[in-house]
């Protein structure tokens, strides 16, 4: 990898809190008193990766894998027990200001706008805080407004907004000072599925205007496969995968699936698994290397008036791998 | 600097905007906070008039321009509290804040500043009202009224640095409530507050010499209604200055290791 065009490196970055713990009740509440034990966990366990400018990733994990917990060490709120990761060559953690007028880190579920102003009287604190020439903010203000069209919104205050308003406000505000890397934790949580792709496209053309890094953490796979041609998993702090999103379906998806519309009556189970049946379009799962052999013997076979092979959704994927490491407690 | 100058600007600015859409429970919130200094003055009042016209130097018109000037250093002397470190660690706010190349105590200085102008605005007509019913007996002279406002800017910097200290307990504590409770009681008995430090016994005079409280009631009020010369008002300024420097230095200090803290549990 060109090192010249890293802009995130993380080499066996570990994050492990050391966290009381004890049993119910009164009794074992009076023993912690006085005998109080720790379980030391693993938030993010030895992961490692390289982000080049100008990508989009994909971070995508279950809930508790780490996600947030690498986001917030490598903006710079927390100090990693191990492997000090580094981002435009600066060491996060110590969060100078150079560094921090270079980043932004969006949490989907908390605000930095004032809550009872207009969303411009926030903007204007942005400049004055990222100290951005008027000029300048004010071009950038308004070409995120025109590309989000909030020309009206953003003269209320922000507590009048729907949520994915607010969303749109955070953005934009997280934005102003054009940040080089943008940290996404959730950027589209509990938004409906059009705002959901307005949020997507404004970050891909963000990213295409103004070449920026962008690490996304999203639990919509939508998000993932609109903008991330690279994906990351990590599971239980531990790196999982690190690839192409379609490397990903390849390496996890054994299987594909096929869509029948065939005679009413007809059983399909003796081709493969039946996992849906839905207005008498039954979808089959078969191992990925049959695909083609059973294709061919449905048509062969049955009457069939409609048919469609397709890879295995992603969000099916991405919920089996889970699945399968929780069963097995850790990685292979 | 500039950028600084811009900062702050634009922070106070946003105080404005802000309590100006509260300005009716702004308002309530004074009213209800006029009735402490009015309890202090009817009672030191009767006491002045029981033995003679004055208690401890004061006449009830000098007792009542210290209450009246009493509220307003008050309002001044309102700044981010512990409990605000406490919400601000508990909902995560630090973690936003930290996110920002601006240190977030210059934002709370910026803030309260702001919010201040528009409590001055308000404080205003009740002055006035108070000044009708109890009449006081003001006469202060331009060097006066010239230190009284750096002093009124000076407690407001002295606080903001003490219970900026304070808040930053939480870093460990998670909760700092009683902790606070404990300053705010010692605050009231050794600041003026209560009563104009003459009035309390030599003792607690001499302890208050030595401790942050008195440079934020006290000394801006006295600077107003007492009868300080040039050097005691120059002098006073300087104590501020010093509790202001030596609270700067200790925040720097507790901060550097609260912050360590923080981002090694994080929120």
């Amino acid at each position: 990898m060109d090192s010249q065009k890293t802009v995130i490196s993380v080499n066996a970055l570990a994050k492990y809190y050391k966290v009381p713990t004890r049993d119910a009740g009164l009794k074992a509440a009076a023993k912690s008193l006085f005998n109080r034990s720790y379980n030391t966990v693993k938030a993010v366990d030895g992961i490692s990766f390289n982000i080049e400018a100008g990508e989009v990733v994909g971070f995508l994990g279950p809930n508790g894998a780490g996600k947030t917990t690498t986001l917030k060490m490598l903006s710079g709120l927390l100090h990693p027990s191990a492997g000090q990761p580094q981002v435009l060559g600066y060491s996060p953690s110590r969060r100078q200001a150079d560094f921090l007028s270079q980043i932004t880190l969006v949490m989907g579920n908390r605000s930095q706008m004032s809550w009872d102003l207009p969303a411009l009287d926030s903007f204007e604190l942005q400049r004055a805080i990222y100290g951005l020439q008027r000029a300048e903010f004010e071009k950038t203000r308004d070409e995120f407004i025109e590309l989000l069209e909030i020309g009206e919104l953003v003269k209320k205050p922000i507590r009048n907004l729907s949520l994915g308003e607010r969303m749109k406000m955070e953005i934009v505000g997280a934005l102003l000072h054009r940040p080089k890397i943008l940290f996404l934790d959730e950027p589209t949580i509990g938004l409906d599925v059009t705002m959901q792709r307005r949020i997507r496209e404004f970050i891909a053309e963000y990213n295409r205007r103004y070449g920026a890094t962008v690490l996304l953490t999203s639990h919509y796979m939508a998000d993932v496969e609109a903008l991330c041609k690279r994906v990351i998993v990590i599971h239980n702090g531990r790196l999982l995968f690190d690839g192409g999103l379609s490397q990903l379906l390849q390496r996890f998806s054994a299987f594909k699936t096929i869509s029948v519309t065939a005679q009413e009556g007809s059983d399909l189970g003796q081709y493969g698994d039946v996992v849906g049946n839905q207005d008498g379009r039954i979808t089959l799962r078969v191992p990925k290397a049959d695909a083609s052999q059973v294709t061919a013997r449905l048509l062969a076979e049955q009457r069939v008036d409609d048919l469609t092979v397709a890879d295995t959704p992603i969000d099916d994927v991405i919920e089996k791998i889970f699945s399968q490491k929780s069963a097995e407690g850790d990685l292979p | 600097m500039r950028r600084h100058i811009d900062f702050y600007l634009a922070s106070m600015r946003i105080a404005v905007l802000e309590q100006i859409q509260y300005r009716a429970q702004n308002y309530f919130y004074m009213i209800g906070m006029i009735a402490e200094p009015v309890i202090y003055l009817v009672v030191w009042s009767s006491v002045a008039n029981q033995q003679g016209g004055s208690v401890g130097g004061y006449t009830a018109g000098s007792l009542a321009a210290y209450y009246i000037v009493w509220t307003l250093v008050r309002n001044m002397n309102i700044v981010f509290t512990p409990y605000g470190w406490e919400w601000r660690l508990q909902h995560g706010r630090l973690s936003a804040e930290l996110l920002r190349p601006v240190h977030p105590i210059h934002y709370d200085v910026a803030y309260f500043a702001g919010w201040k102008v528009v409590v001055i605005v308000l404080w205003l007509p009740l002055a006035a009202v108070l000044a009708l019913i109890f009449k006081p007996t003001l006469n202060p002279t331009w060097l006066q009224v010239l230190v009284f406002f750096l002093a009124i800017w000076g407690a407001y910097l002295l606080r903001t640095m003490f219970l900026s200290l304070l808040g930053m307990i939480t870093f460990w504590t998670t909760r700092v409530g009683a902790i606070y409770e404990l300053y705010f009681a010692l605050e009231l008995i050794l600041s003026g507050r209560l009563v104009p430090m003459t009035l309390m016994p030599a003792w607690v005079q001499r302890v208050a010499v030595f401790l942050p409280f008195q440079w934020t009631f006290y000394f801006p009020i006295n600077a107003l209604v007492g009868k300080l010369g040039p050097q005691e008002l120059l002098s006073g300024l300087g104590m501020q200055l010093l509790w202001i420097l030596g609270g700067i230095g200790l925040v720097n200090i507790v901060w550097h290791y609260g912050i360590r803290r923080f981002s090694a549990v994080g929120n």
